[in-house]
């Protein structure tokens, strides 16, 4: 089982809905988000070409933040699911500086915090938050095992990238191109 | 030309719109830690050598200072921790692929050292000094006894020790200025120069601070050679690295880099080393206080900078 999201930037309008449904979904603290909508914009206009994503931590199979941290309060879970266990965190800050997305913060309570893929509405079957609540469709959520999930059926025909792959990280949220 | 923005709006404390998570403490505490390994190398390598007597200051006087910058420098670490009462949890996990918790350790077994060799020295700094308790006066003399078996384990340390506080950084793969091996090697170099400028600081005796003086310049030489191995080494790296080295190239730490830790930090107290060496009257003072202070402002550059330096996508 490996868990990973593909997401279609051409789909995508920026409309932070999944932004939304992620901070009231995991009672995300105010001035705080676990996902975030980035906008690419290349030239000017006429001639001018937006890409726009909507980013959170790439549960990478790699995951540099799982390798430094001294607790192992940074930990894989089924699926490759990149957790933090809050009680084993001390609050150090390795994590934080190991991650080239800047996905993780320092929840005001003291430990680190970040997206979990949802994990608790996943072990239930169903999809995380923000893919759930997608307007345009543009995420897709599913298990890169199963031959027949959709989004390895998305990944098969469509050109994709992941951010910063020179990071060597392995990051698992695909970006449709 | 590519432009990046939040559509969504971020504004997370500490982390936009620069990551700044690592606030004075962390340098602090690796000027602390790479000081304090400098003495005990000193300390050591000058006992195994037999030269107890006469280099009484960097064996004996200096490793006083080590037990209060360490106890110090661990104070500073645990303030930096946002989940501060759950800090135990670090002696309870050992995890090799975590430069974090190889130094939790390491520090856990350097500490209880310095205390125990400088505890050893105390009665002859203060000969009225009474440890009051038999098992006190009985491992007083146990350790006297048994000091070499301490100066090697201590050498061997604190070389970790010193190299920990830059690996700690350059373990960081998303922080390009700090992701360089040549990391650890500077911040030991470093470290040992600072060291060396307080056993110079410690000491009354013109022999003594002559080769130490010496070693320092040494040192001194080396740690310039790293830091243009590793700009060299940045400038023919990939994007994210030559934007690391344009910090210090132009960028925003040009000044401070080059003024307080290349001039006065290094490049000026060699000078004022050199001078004495060739006979000249020059407060010794001054060169072994301008190194320590570098040493202290490099740290809280390196840490700065690294941490606005990431990856580009």
């Amino acid at each position: 089982m490996r868990y990973a999201m593909a997401i279609d930037t051409k789909k995508c309008v920026g409309c932070s809905d999944c932004v939304v449904a992620c901070q009231t979904e995991n009672n995300v603290p105010i001035g705080y988000c676990r996902d975030w909508i980035s906008e690419t914009v290349d030239g000017t206009y006429p001639n001018v070409s937006i890409e726009l994503r909507s980013e959170r931590c790439n549960h990478c199979d790699n995951a540099p933040c799982v390798r430094c941290c001294p607790t192992g309060a940074s930990h894989f879970e089924d699926g490759g699911i990149v957790l933090v266990t809050h009680h084993k965190c001390i609050g150090c800050g390795a994590c934080i500086q190991s991650c080239p997305y800047e996905a993780r913060y320092s929840h005001p309570d003291g430990y680190v915090d970040k997206c979990t893929f949802c994990i608790h509405r996943v072990r239930k079957g169903e999809d995380p938050a923000c893919v759930s609540v997608c307007p345009t469709n543009c995420m897709y959520f599913g298990d890169l095992d199963d031959p027949n999930s959709e989004i390895v059926n998305v990944l098969k025909n469509r050109k994709f990238k992941t951010l910063a792959p020179e990071a060597g990280t392995s990051p698992q949220i695909f970006y449709l191109v | 030309m590519k432009e990046e923005l939040f559509v969504s709006g971020r504004n997370i404390p500490n982390i936009d719109p620069y990551l700044n998570i690592w606030h004075w403490q962390i340098p602090l505490y690796l000027f602390l830690g790479g000081l304090a390994a400098g003495i005990l190398f000193f300390a050591g390598l000058f006992y195994i050598m037999g030269k107890e007597k006469e280099m009484p200051a960097t064996v004996k006087w200096s490793t006083f200072v080590v037990p209060f910058a360490l106890v110090f420098g661990l104070f500073a670490l645990f303030l930096d921790l946002k989940h501060k009462l759950w800090f135990w949890q670090l002696y309870t996990t050992v995890r090799i692929t975590s430069p974090m918790s190889w130094g939790a350790w390491v520090l856990m077994s350097v500490t209880p050292l310095s205390f125990i060799w400088a505890a050893s020295y105390l009665r002859e700094a203060f000969p009225q000094w009474n440890w009051r308790w038999k098992f006190l006066k009985n491992f007083e003399k146990w350790v006297i006894k048994n000091r070499i078996y301490f100066a090697w384990a201590m050498v061997i340390l604190a070389v970790i020790l010193g190299i920990y506080t830059g690996i700690l950084l350059s373990a960081f793969n998303a922080r390009p200025l700090w992701n360089t091996s040549i990391l650890g090697p500077l911040f030991l170099v470093s470290g040992m120069s600072t060291g060396a400028a307080t056993i110079i600081l410690t000491s009354k005796d013109h022999k003594e601070r002559r080769i130490i003086g010496k070693i320092d310049l040494l040192l001194i030489a080396i740690e310039l050679f790293f830091i243009i191995h590793m700009i060299m080494g940045f400038l023919a790296g990939s994007e994210v690295q030559l934007a690391a080295a344009n910090l210090f190239l132009g960028g925003q730490f040009t000044v401070s880099f080059w003024v307080f830790v290349i001039i006065l930090g290094l490049l000026f107290p060699a000078a004022l080393e050199i001078l004495e060496l060739f006979g000249l009257k020059v407060p010794i003072v001054l060169p072994a206080i301008l190194v320590i202070l570098g040493g202290l402002i490099f740290r809280f550059i390196m840490v700065e900078a690294g941490q606005i330096t990431r990856y580009l996508y």
